[in-house]
């Protein structure tokens, strides 16, 4: 990694984040959203923009996106417009983009983003966002005789995709690393799956993320010229284009060289960002209002209709389980990455299981195996009240920590109560001094050379006898009585 | 003879539809090589559409409204699996895969497709010139033009080829062939009808609207095709009225008013302005009052029009790039070069005007100085009509300033072609409806439009004036076109 002296400079990022909404049907018309299937299966005349066709707003698409909005501490507009963005591009069926130009859907909010960082301490950071506004997505260009636009012989367009519901958010420039940048996106991508919106995949294209980076020299400095990036895949190829290109945009400052306004592409083989075309000038969109859609309308007691609808976020969740559960900020913050795991998490304790022990076992076996199965943890066969009865009955001494561990597989395959095993296979704990005594004096009788040798001060041989003796009561005597009762009979 | 006439002779057994059908058909085999109404005529289908209500007839099942009447459509209005070209090289081959609203609810009302007309490339045109396929004729004069865009259209229903026809309205493109005609061009009220499947010039302006050869009939077919669509969003959701019912309402002490700033035109014929006076004086002696009134920002109209309606004319026809369909360049080596040269080829030279017109007045630097300014006077014009109606029913004006031209007239200076629009324009620009119906002739026989205009979703009371002046005036008993019959 090229080094330069960073100390005095300043980064200062935004994000323009992309969230396909998971409606069924597209933006304006009935076409299916489904991804992967064959090209162009997912098309119909509104889709082509076949001349006479007229758009009519998907009203769950408004939906969602106030919905998003209000997530996002945004103000939502009363009354917004859609406007026509032209710009010619075989992948675009008309020719323009319905999307918001000067009246987005909302403006004006912020999100509190946790960046966590290893060797580093754990801070939060509230980040503001300029807007939200909706608009269609653009179909997709297939390069043949070669993937690349390079060397092809001809292009081939699949328009499954064009139509389909986007938010875009943009934030303010109040990003500063390349982790806080992965750590604001990571939080978009948890809002819009708690609310259901969108399934954030990156991957599939669902939630794609555009950087804008300048660098200064320091806080009170005039900006530096803009760069944009794109095509990164991952929350980490995010953070790592975006360290990448401080630097770059350092050592050219450094140098004496220029910082051009461009558009830079993320390579994830290379690691380096390279330039993809220069930006002469601002792009003239001829933006105008779109005339085939009314004003969008959106009465504050709509507005609060939906604000009633949202869940718990995700941030707030972790405050809660932090303050109020007492967990640490790293289980919290894992608990709560995924609603459904945060939503199991709360039902096992609500049923009566105590919070850090439960949130010891989603956290470890259970997140461990429903990762390890690649399933949801809402399919898991192990009900939250059950994790419950288990964990209470390790808290009142029915059972040991050891038997629970035992039970697990058992439990995690097929569900169930969990005093019900231990009732049927007498792994119940014995707690009763006189039995275990019985069991040590005749573990003792059996073994005279052992119980010489520690008598001799050989003490490390306490550890045989505590093995010995849970394999004689096959794992159920209560360990602090049993150990107890050990260290009494040995010594003598 | 009217709808409702052939409506009691088909129910009678005097006349079966298909010899409506075959009646209109052998018309216009015999006329439409001088006329050029239609760009196709679909005799098989409506021969079938024909047969199909005489068989319902015989059957004895009830009769929808318009059975059996034949019907033209212009051809920016989608009919599955038939030609739809805007009489435009672009889409000389394009079939639509579906159907516009308005035609679906015809042929579900009984109606008999009987052709597609001829119209200006993309509507973009006063006179049918601007077609790629041909002019159509005006059947008063075949020497002069039918008015545009709707030509084809009002020169099907003058010259008896159909018993009514669709058309469609942006800047006057009904009213102003309709008076040239001499024919009933009903525009009704923007979002009184469905856009679905009209081929889009101008998205805030385009309305569907009937050519008749009487108000009644005009109100039969508007019965039809009025009505809130799912598929349009700007389709008002309101009830449709009676229409017919509306036009036996008696008409005595309505207030006519008379826009003063129509009549104060230096290029207003004086026979149609005597024409259009003695309309008013009818009107007065039917028992309506007449009122002078001042609409300031009527004659901004066609300046704002014409930045407005190329706008999102250059928006709209972006999509015509050769990629998907419609005409693609043989000759292109790149994609840049595909759009270009498929555009430059696809598209005549008034609609790549209009084009340039419309990139032009929404870029950046000029969008404030054109678009949003003209937006702005639209408002006004809006304003002036609202005040106007605050003291009358009904604006009273000729359609055009002048009678139908001739061909070539203004195919040198597109501004004085862009004035026979001067008349019509105001009542696009505020959404409102408006008729053109016959209320003269001039001293060369050619027919004289009368304008009347009403408010937003006033079509009840716009036609029963346009009824009552009809029925009293009778302006078109002893005149007749010239025959038409090319003889071989």
């Amino acid at each position: 990694m090229a080094t330069a002296s960073t100390e005095a400079w300043e980064a200062v990022i935004g994000l323009e984040t992309h969230v396909q909404l998971g409606t069924a049907s597209k933006i304006f018309t009935g076409a299916s959203t489904n991804f992967g299937d064959q090209p162009n299966t997912h098309i119909d005349p509104v889709v082509l923009g076949l001349p006479g066709t007229l758009p009519v707003l998907n009203e769950k698409v408004l939906e969602y996106a106030v919905k998003a909005s209000l997530a996002l501490n945004l103000q939502v507009a009363e009354h917004s417009k859609f406007d026509r963005k032209q710009y010619f591009y075989p992948d675009l069926p008309k020719n323009y983009q319905i999307s918001q130009y000067d009246q987005p859907i909302a403006e004006n909010g912020w999100i509190e983003v946790e960046v966590a960082e290893k060797g580093k301490d754990t801070y939060l950071k509230t980040v503001g966002i300029e807007r939200l506004h909706m608009e269609e997505d653009a179909g997709k260009l297939v390069h043949a005789g070669s993937d690349r636009l390079a060397g092809s012989t001809h292009s081939l367009v699949d328009y499954n995709r064009a139509g389909v519901a986007l938010a875009e958010i943009v934030s303010k420039p109040d990003l500063r690393t390349g982790r806080e940048a992965a750590e604001y996106a990571s939080e978009i991508r948890r809002i819009v799956r708690y609310l259901g919106v969108s399934d954030g995949n990156m991957q599939e294209g669902s939630l794609r993320c555009d950087v804008n980076i300048s660098v200064r020299r320091g806080p009170d400095a005039p900006f530096g010229t803009k760069v944009e990036i794109k095509n990164m895949n991952s929350f980490s190829a995010i953070q790592k284009a975006i360290d990448f290109e401080i630097v770059r945009q350092i050592k050219a400052y450094e140098a004496g060289e220029p910082v051009v306004q461009e558009t830079r592409l993320w390579d994830e083989g290379k690691q380096l960002t390279k330039s993809m075309r220069s930006k002469e000038g601002a792009s003239d969109y001829r933006y105008f209002p779109e005339p085939d859609l009314g004003p969008i309308e959106v009465t504050p007691q709509r507005r609060e209709a939906w604000r009633a609808e949202l869940p718990e976020l995700p941030a707030a969740k972790r405050h809660r389980y932090a303050e109020q559960l007492g967990l640490s900020i790293y289980d919290a913050r894992v608990l709560t990455d995924e609603r459904a795991m945060a939503e199991y998490f709360e039902a096992a304790v609500a049923a009566g299981g105590d919070a850090k022990a439960v949130s010891n076992w989603v956290t470890g076996d259970i997140a461990a195996h429903v990762n390890a199965n690649r399933f949801s943890i809402n399919e898991l066969p192990l009900r939250p009240s059950e994790l419950a009865e288990l964990v209470q009955l390790i808290e009142a001494g029915t059972i040991s920590g050891k038997i629970a561990k035992e039970i697990l597989p058992e439990l995690l395959e097929k569900g169930g109560s969990a005093k019900t095993i231990v009732a049927a296979r007498g792994l119940g704990m014995i707690s009763d001094p006189a039995t275990i005594t019985e069991v040590v004096e005749a573990l003792l009788a059996a073994h005279p050379a052992e119980v010489e040798a520690f008598r001799g001060g050989k003490t490390k041989l306490q550890g045989f006898f505590v093995g010995q003796l849970m394999k004689q009561t096959g794992g159920r005597a209560d360990p602090k009585l049993a150990n107890r009762i050990l260290v009494e009979k040995l010594r003598g | 003879m009217g709808i409702a006439e052939w409506r009691e002779q088909l129910k009678r057994g005097e006349l079966s539809a298909r010899e409506l059908t075959d009646h209109h058909l052998a018309r216009i085999a015999a006329v439409d090589p001088s006329v050029h109404a239609f760009l196709e005529v679909t005799t098989e289908r409506a021969r079938a559409d024909a047969d199909r209500i005489d068989a319902a007839l015989a059957a004895g099942e009830p009769l929808p409204p318009l059975a059996g009447v034949p019907l033209a459509i212009k051809d920016n209005l989608c009919t599955k699996g038939i030609a739809t070209t805007c009489s435009s090289r672009m889409l000389e081959h394009f079939l639509p895969p579906y159907e516009s609203t308005v035609t679906e609810r015809l042929w579900q009302a009984g109606a008999v497709l009987i052709g597609k007309t001829n119209l200006d490339e993309f509507a973009m045109g006063s006179s049918t010139e601007t077609s790629a396929f041909g002019p159509s004729r005006n059947p008063w004069d075949p020497e002069r033009v039918p008015g545009g865009s709707s030509g084809g259209s009002s020169a099907a229903v003058a010259a008896g080829e159909c018993m009514a026809a669709l058309g469609s309205d942006t800047g006057g493109s009904i009213r102003q062939p309709a008076s040239f005609c001499g024919v009933v061009g009903l525009k009704p009220t923007y979002g009184r009808v469905s856009r679905w499947g009209l081929v889009a010039f101008a998205s805030s302006l385009d309305q569907v609207g009937p050519f008749a050869t009487t108000v009644a009939d005009a109100a039969e077919v508007l019965q039809v095709i009025a009505g809130e669509d799912p598929r349009d969003g700007t389709c008002l959701q309101a009830a449709v009225p009676d229409y017919a019912a509306a036009l036996q309402q008696p008409v005595a002490g309505l207030r006519v008013g008379l826009i003063r700033e129509c009549f104060d035109q230096d290029g207003l014929a004086p026979e149609v302005a005597a024409a259009v006076m003695a309309a008013a004086d009818q009107l007065q002696a039917l028992g309506c009052e007449l009122v002078d009134v001042s609409c300031p920002r009527f004659n901004d109209g066609i300046a704002t029009y014409y930045v407005i309606a190329p706008s999102e004319a250059s928006a709209n026809l972006a999509r015509y790039d050769g990629v998907k369909y419609g005409h693609r360049s043989e000759q292109a080596g790149s994609l840049a070069e595909m759009t270009a040269r498929s555009r430059t080829e696809g598209f005549g030279a008034e609609v790549q005007r209009r084009i340039l017109i419309g990139t032009y007045a929404l870029s950046a630097g000029y969008v404030d100085a054109f678009y949003k300014k003209a937006q702005q006077v639209r408002t006004l014009i809006r304003r002036d009509f609202d005040r106007a109606f605050e003291g009358v029913d009904v604006l009273l004006a000729p359609t055009c300033p002048t009678t139908a031209f001739r061909f070539g007239a203004h195919s040198d200076d597109p501004l004085a072609m862009y004035l026979a629009d001067l008349l019509t324009i105001p009542a696009n620009l505020a959404g409102l409806p408006a008729i053109s119906l016959p209320c003269g002739f001039d001293a060369a026989g050619l027919p004289i439009g009368l304008q009347l205009i009403t408010g937003v979703l006033e079509e009840p009371r716009l036609l029963q004036v346009a009824h009552h002046y009809e029925q009293a005036a009778r302006v078109m008993e002893g005149h007749q076109a010239p025959d038409l019959v090319v003889r071989r």
